[in-house]
């Protein structure tokens, strides 16, 4: 079933991380940032699975269960904290809320 | 057939990857960010991880983007008018993505990761329980002790603080 090399997967895995990277890195919407960090962690667990399907083990296909789990706590957290911040603040631009700057 | 169905979740992924990034209005984004998981979640497919695809799709495009969808409309924060970009931002982001191209292009020039699969199927699902309760049981034990921690700490960070003074 598998036709393309994994060199094709790691590309793919490292083109996804590098749009996620790019917005954290730009974007000023916490929520938008928020999505950007969960493509990242998608395209660790997409380079992970293909590592572990061309190496003939599963090690990697669990490793996966476990990003997935603490993923899915990070969102729970972050979000929290997001709705506790735009309560206090009003804001979730990143560009304001920089009290800790001054 | 195999490979028109990787270019087509591959395009798929990457395409609703950079509309999550560039869409200026966060539910089109938590919208894309969803199909994107879609053509994860086909890749996984491809790679013999049928498992994985299923779970992907539920905890990902199931709970996360719905979490994501309802804190959007709770918020309604759909953001002022945008502001050009701080020198720092720019110098990091040149900085960056040079430093992403080399890694790509090393990988490409040095590494030789053209095997050839080894086993004809992926893992089935007993190996994933044989695996996660004989060499991976205290991981397992350790992230259930988190997810409950995760699940205390929504809960305080949820609830409305009456003493506490505003940090302004």
């Amino acid at each position: 079933m598998i036709t393309p090399t994994l060199e094709v997967y790691i590309l793919l895995s490292a083109l996804l991380f590098a749009i996620g990277f790019f917005g954290v890195l730009l974007r000023r919407n916490t929520l938008v940032i928020f999505m950007g960090l969960e493509l990242m962690l998608v395209a660790a667990t997409l380079a992970l699975v293909a590592f572990s399907r061309y190496n003939g083990t599963s090690d990697g296909n669990v490793f996966v269960f476990f990003i997935l789990t603490v993923a899915a706590a990070e969102v729970a957290v972050g979000l929290a904290i997001i709705v506790a911040l735009f309560r206090k603040r009003q804001t979730i631009q990143v560009d304001e809320l920089n009290a800790l700057k001054k | 057939m195999g490979s028109f169905l990787f270019n087509f979740f591959a395009l798929l992924t990457v395409i609703c990857a950079v509309g999550t990034v560039v869409n200026k209005n966060a539910v089109n984004a938590a919208m894309c960010f969803l199909l994107a998981l879609v053509g994860v979640s086909g890749l996984f497919v491809l790679l013999d991880a049928y498992l994985l695809a299923f779970v992907l799709l539920l905890v990902y495009a199931g709970a996360v983007v719905a979490l994501f969808l309802f804190i959007v409309m709770l918020l309604d924060a759909q953001g002022g008018p945008r502001r050009p970009f701080k020198p720092v931002t720019i110098a990091a982001s040149t900085i960056s993505l040079a430093l992403l191209a080399m890694g790509v292009l090393t990988i490409y020039e040095r590494s030789h990761l053209t095997a050839a699969p080894a086993t004809p199927a992926g893992p089935t699902l007993k190996e994933y329980a044989y695996q996660l309760f004989s060499t991976y049981l205290l991981p397992v034990q350790i992230v259930g002790f988190l997810l409950l921690i995760a699940m205390l700490g929504v809960i305080v960070l949820a609830k409305k603080h009456e003493g506490l003074e505003d940090i302004k």
